[in-house]
C-alpha cells in the first residue's frame, strides 16, 4: 500500500515539475539557513562538560563598593582581588576550589640551539585537574602539597610536549620558563574544550593553554596576568601593591555538588563580605554572587550578539520558507480537487486520501532535507570564511546534526502540509464530479 | 478599479492569500533589521581612524623575564628611529584599530567613592613626544609632550604624569564651554587631577567595533599620557617614509632582534591589516545578511508567482466569462495586481509591527539603536515593486484566456 501511495505521490509531483521545485527549494533554503545558524549557536553556547555545568560556581564579591556605577548589569566585577581569592582558597568552603588566572612564560627548548618560544600558561591550584576531569597523557596532577609549599612544577599540553621532547614521556625533565628552572610532573592528553568555559573572558579565542603551573608559584615569579587591562594607582606601587590592592583580575571556580552545598556556599560569602565590612575594609553591605557555568556564559555574553542576530533572522527565514512551501501545496492539492472527488468516489476513504497527501509532502519534505544537507555544509563553509575569527568551533557537522536536519525538514514539511491535506479530504465527491 | 469583486475572489481562496500575506509580513519584518544592520556596520567601517594607516605598523615587543626593560626599550626605539625609511616610531601599550589595550574611566568632579557618575569613558595610549608626529596627528590647542614630560611605566607602576592629551571628541565632551587645555581630569582612579595640555583631532581607541565602554559612541573618545612603556610586553608602532613600508616590516624585527636577543616578537601588524582584521566580523555579518536578505526576496517572489498561477488556472473559467462580458486585458490584468497589492499592503502593515518588534527585542538584548522610520518605508516600498513585478507574469497569463473560455465545459 505505502509502495503504492509513494509511487502515486512520485507520479503526481513529476506532473508539476516547476512547482515541485520550487516547494524543494523553498524547504532546502529555510533548512539550510536555519540549520547553519543552529549550529553555530549551539557550538558557541554548549558546555563540553554539560553532567557538571550545573557543579561549577564562579563566586563573585564587591570590592570596590561602586554601586549603580559598578560593570555588568549586577554592578560586580567578574574577577576577584588576590586578597578575597586567596581568602576563598584558605577557607576552602566548598568540595574542590581552584584560583586560577592567565599568564605567558617564554619557554627555552631543551635544544638549547634553538630560539625561545612563547607559552601561553594557566595558574591554578591542584584540583583544577580533578575539577574540569583534565586527561592526562603521562604522570598526573601536581599535589596540593606543592601548592602550600610553591614549588616550581609544570604540567605541559600534548602539543607542548610533541614539540619540545617529541612526544616521549618527559615526566621527571627539567623545564626552562622564563629565567627559572621547573620540574614537569604531568603531561595532558590532548585537551581543547570548546568553549573554554573555565575561562570565560576569552572562551573561545586563541589556543588552549600549553603550560599549567602552582597558582603560588607563578604569584612568587610576580607574574601579572595577560588578560583584562593593567592594574593602575597602586599603593605602594609595585607587585606588594598589586597583591594587597582592589584591583580584580583573577578567576575563580568552586565546586558544589549539591543544592545544600549552593546555599551554604552562599552564606559563606555573605558572612565572609559582613566579615570585610566589620573590620573596615569593605564601607558597604555584602555584596555577592554565585554563578554556575552555564549562567556565567550568559552573564559574561560568551555568545556573540552576530550569532544571536542570525539565529533569530534564519529561523524566521524558515517560517517564511515553510508558509511559502504551505502556500504551494495548497494550490497543488486544490488543483487536484477533481482527481480526489474521483478516487473518493471510486469508493477511497477520507483516511486514505489524507494519508496519500501527507506521503506527498513527506516526499517533498525529504528531497528538501536533503537540499537543506547540501546548503547547511555550503552554509558553514561560507561561515568559516567570513567569519573566521573565533569560529574554529565550526570544523565539522556532526551525525547527529545532520539527523536532526532530515527529522526537521520532514516533520517541518508535514505540519505545513497538514492543513492543505485536510482541505484535502474535505472535497465533495459529488461536487467534483458535478463540475466537471 | 473596483475593489469590491478582487475581494469577494478573495474570500474564495482566504488561506492562500494570508499565507502570502504572513510570507510578506516575516519578510518585511527581517528585511527592515537587516538592512537597518548592513547600514550600520558598514558606516562603522568607512570610519577613518585619524592615522596615516598607509605607511604605520606594530611590532608586539615581548621581553623574556619580568622587571624593568628601560635600557631595552630606549635602545630598541632610537635603533628604529635611525633605520633607513623610517618617519618616526615610539613604544606604546597599544595602537589604534588593534582591538585591544585599557581604558578609564574620567571625571571632571572628584569621583567621592563611586557614588558619581563618570563624565565619559576613554580609551589610554601610552606615548612619548614622537606619538603625535609618528601617527599623524593634527595638534588643535596648547603643546604636545616634551622629552621632560616622559615618565616611565611598568606593569605594576604608572605615576601620576603631569599632563596628557586629549582627543577633541573628548574635549567636547567635556568641556563643552571652553577650552580644554589647562583644566583637570581624574584619570586611572588616581585622587588627584592632572591637567589636560594639548588637544589633538580625531584618534580612535583601539575598539572600534562593536560596543562595550570603549566603542560605539566612545569610539572616539583617547587620552594620549607620557608614558614610555617598559613593561614586560609593549608595541613599536613604526611609520615608515611613502612607499617604503613593506621593506621597513621586513627589517625592523632582525634589527631589534639583533640588538637584543632575549625577546620574542610576537605580532608584525601593518595597520591595514589591523583594519582589514577588526573589521572582519562586521563585512562578514553584513554580507551574510545582504545574502539572506536576497534569497529571501527571490523566494518571496518565487511563491506569489507559484500561488497566483494557481489562482489563475483554478479561475480561467471566471475570467473567460469576465472577459465574455467585456471586461478588457488590461483590466484582468489590473484585478491581479490590485489583488496583490491589497495582499501586499495587508502583510505591510502586520511586518512593520513585526519589525518594529523585533528591533525592541533587540535592543533589549544587545546594544542596537532604535530603528529608523526609514527603513520600513523602503522596505515597505520594495515589498510592493516585487509584488508588481511578480504577479505580471501570471496576470499576462490571466489576460491571454481567452472569452471563449466561458463556453467551454471543462
Amino acid at each position: 500500500m505505502l509502495g503504492y501511495y509513494l509511487n502515486l505521490a512520485l507520479r503526481s509531483l513529476r506532473r508539476n515539475p516547476a512547482l515541485t521545485a520550487l516547494m524543494i527549494i523553498a524547504i532546502g533554503v529555510g533548512i539550510g539557513a536555519s540549520m547553519t545558524t543552529l549550529t553555530v549557536f549551539r557550538a558557541m553556547a554548549a558546555d563540553p562538560i554539560a553532567d557538571h555545568a550545573t557543579q561549577f560556581f564562579a563566586p563573585q564579591i564587591d570590592a570596590w563598593g561602586l554601586g549603580p556605577n559598578g560593570p555588568n548589569p549586577d554592578h560586580l566585577s567578574g574577577l576577584l582581588t588576590y586578597i578575597d581569592a586567596t581568602a576563598l582558597m584558605r577557607a576552602r568552603a566548598g568540595e574542590r576550589q581552584t584560583a586560577l588566572y592567565k599568564t605567558k612564560f617564554a619557554v627555552r627548548p631543551p635544544q638549547s640551539q634553538l630560539p625561545p618560544l612563547r607559552a601561553g600558561a594557566r595558574a591554578a591550584y591542584a584540583d583544577f585537574f580533578r575539577m574540569f576531569d583534565v586527561p592526562f597523557r603521562y604522570g598526573g596532577p601536581w599535589s596540593s602539597a606543592d601548592d602550600q609549599e610553591h614549588v616550581p612544577v609544570v604540567v605541559l599540553s600534548h602539543e607542548l610536549n610533541d614539540r619540545l621532547f617529541g612526544g616521549a614521556n618527559s615526566v621527571g625533565r627539567v623545564l626552562r620558563l622564563d629565567e627559572r628552572e621547573f620540574r614537569i610532573v604531568g603531561v595532558l592528553a590532548h585537551w581543547d574544550p570548546v568553549p573554554r568555559y573555565y575561562d570565560p573572558q576569552d572562551a573561545f579565542g586563541g589556543t588552549p593553554e600549553d603550560v599549567f603551573l602552582p597558582f603560588t608559584a607563578a604569584i612568587d615569579l610576580h607574574k601579572h596576568s595577560s588578560e583584562g587591562g593593567p592594574c593602575v594607582a597602586l599603593t605602594p606601587p609595585g607587585w606588594d601593591g598589586l597583591l594587597r590592592s582592589d584591583c580584580t583580575w583573577l578567576q575563580f571556580w568552586v565546586e558544589l555538588p549539591t543544592r545544600t552545598d549552593v546555599a551554604r556556599y552562599r552564606a559563606y560569602l555573605t558572612d565572609y563580605a559582613a566579615e570585610q565590612q566589620r573590620i573596615g575594609r569593605f564601607h558597604w553591605p555584602p555584596h555577592v554572587q554565585l554563578r554556575n557555568v552555564r549562567q556565567w556564559l550568559v552573564y559574561q555574553h560568551v555568545v556573540s550578539n552576530e550569532s544571536r542576530i542570525l539565529v533569530l533572522v534564519s529561523f524566521s527565514f524558515l517560517l517564511v520558507c515553510l508558509l511559502n512551501a504551505m502556500g504551494l501545496m495548497l494550490a497543488r492539492i486544490m488543483r487536484r480537487a477533481g482527481e480526489i472527488g474521483v478516487r473518493r468516489a471510486l469508493g477511497a476513504g477520507r483516511a486514505v486520501v489524507f494519508a496519500q497527501c501527507l506521503i506527498e509532502a513527506a516526499v517533498i519534505g525529504v528531497a528538501g532535507a536533503l537540499l537543506g544537507l547540501a546548503l547547511t555544509a555550503l552554509g558553514l563553509a561560507a561561515l568559516r570564511a567570513l567569519l573566521g575569527s573565533d569560529m574554529r568551533v565550526l570544523s565539522h557537522m556532526d551525525p547527529a546534526d545532520m539527523l536532526m536536519t532530515v527529522a526537521v525538514a520532514i516533520v517541518a514539511t508535514i505540519l505545513a502540509g497538514l492543513y492543505p491535506t485536510w482541505r484535502a479530504t474535505r472535497v465533495q465527491p459529488a461536487w467534483q464530479l458535478k463540475a466537471q | 478599479m473596483p475593489v469590491h469583486p478582487i475581494l469577494s475572489a478573495m474570500r474564495h481562496n482566504k488561506v492562500g492569500a494570508a499565507l502570502i500575506g504572513l510570507q510578506i509580513a516575516v519578510t518585511l519584518a527581517i528585511l527592515c533589521n537587516a538592512l537597518f544592520i548592513i547600514q550600520q556596520r558598514l558606516a562603522q567601517l568607512g570610519r577613518p581612524s585619524g592615522t596615516d594607516e598607509a605607511n604605520l605598523f606594530a611590532i608586539a615587543n615581548d621581553w623574556i623575564g619580568t622587571g624593568d626593560h628601560r635600557p631595552g626599550v630606549i635602545n630598541d626605539v632610537a635603533a628604529l628611529r635611525a633605520m633607513p625609511g623610517v618617519a618616526g616610531a615610539y613604544v606604546t601599550n597599544t595602537y589604534p584599530l588593534s582591538n585591544r589595550g585599557g581604558g578609564s574611566a574620567l571625571w571632571i568632579q572628584p569621583p567621592v567613592d563611586g557614588t558619581r557618575l563618570p563624565a565619559a569613558d576613554t580609551a589610554v595610549y601610552y606615548g612619548g613626544e614622537q606619538m603625535l608626529q609618528t601617527l599623524g596627528l593634527r595638534l588643535i590647542d596648547g603643546r604636545n609632550f616634551s622629552a621632560t614630560d616622559i615618565v616611565n611605566s611598568t606593569d605594576d607602576s604608572q605615576p601620576v604624569p603631569d599632563g596628557l592629551i586629549i582627543t577633541q571628541a573628548l574635549a567636547l565632551k567635556l568641556f563643552p564651554d571652553g577650552p580644554a587645555v589647562g583644566r583637570g581630569i581624574y584619570i586611572m582612579g588616581w585622587t588627584r587631577t592632572v591637567p589636560v595640555i594639548g588637544v589633538v583631532g580625531r584618534l580612535q581607541g583601539p575598539f572600534v567595533s562593536g560596543g562595550g565602554d570603549l566603542g560605539g559612541a566612545n569610539v572616539d573618545n583617547s587620552v594620549l599620557m607620557p608614558y614610555r612603556d617598559v613593561g614586560d610586553e609593549a608595541y613599536y608602532v613604526v611609520r615608515a617614509r611613502p612607499g617604503q613600508l613593506a621593506a621597513v616590516m621586513k627589517a625592523a624585527p632582525q634589527r631589534l632582534l639583533q640588538l637584543d636577543p632575549e625577546r620574542l616578537i610576537e605580532k608584525l601588524q601593518s595597520f591595514s591589516a589591523a583594519r582589514a582584521a577588526v573589521y572582519h566580523d562586521d563585512r562578514g555579518l553584513a554580507l551574510i545578511l545582504a545574502i539572506v536578505c536576497a534569497v529571501l526576496l527571490v523566494v518571496m517572489a518565487c511563491g506569489i508567482v507559484g500561488l497566483t498561477s494557481y489562482w489563475v488556472s483554478q479561475r480561467r473559467r471566471q475570467i473567460g466569462i469576465r472577459r465574455a462580458l467585456g471586461a478588457t486585458r488590461p483590466g484582468i490584468v489590473r484585478h491581479f495586481q490590485t489583488e496583490n497589492l491589497l495582499i501586499v499592503a495587508a502583510g505591510s502593515i502586520v511586518g512593520v509591527a513585526m519589525g518594529l518588534a523585533a528591533n525592541l527585542w533587540m535592543m533589549s538584548s544587545s546594544a542596537l539603536a532604535r530603528l529608523p522610520i526609514v527603513y520600513p518605508i523602503v522596505g515597505v516600498i520594495a515589498l510592493l515593486i516585487l509584488g508588481q513585478l511578480a504577479v505580471l507574469w501570471p496576470a499576462l497569463r490571466a489576460a491571454s484566456v481567452p472569452p471563449a473560455e466561458a463556453s467551454r465545459t471543462v
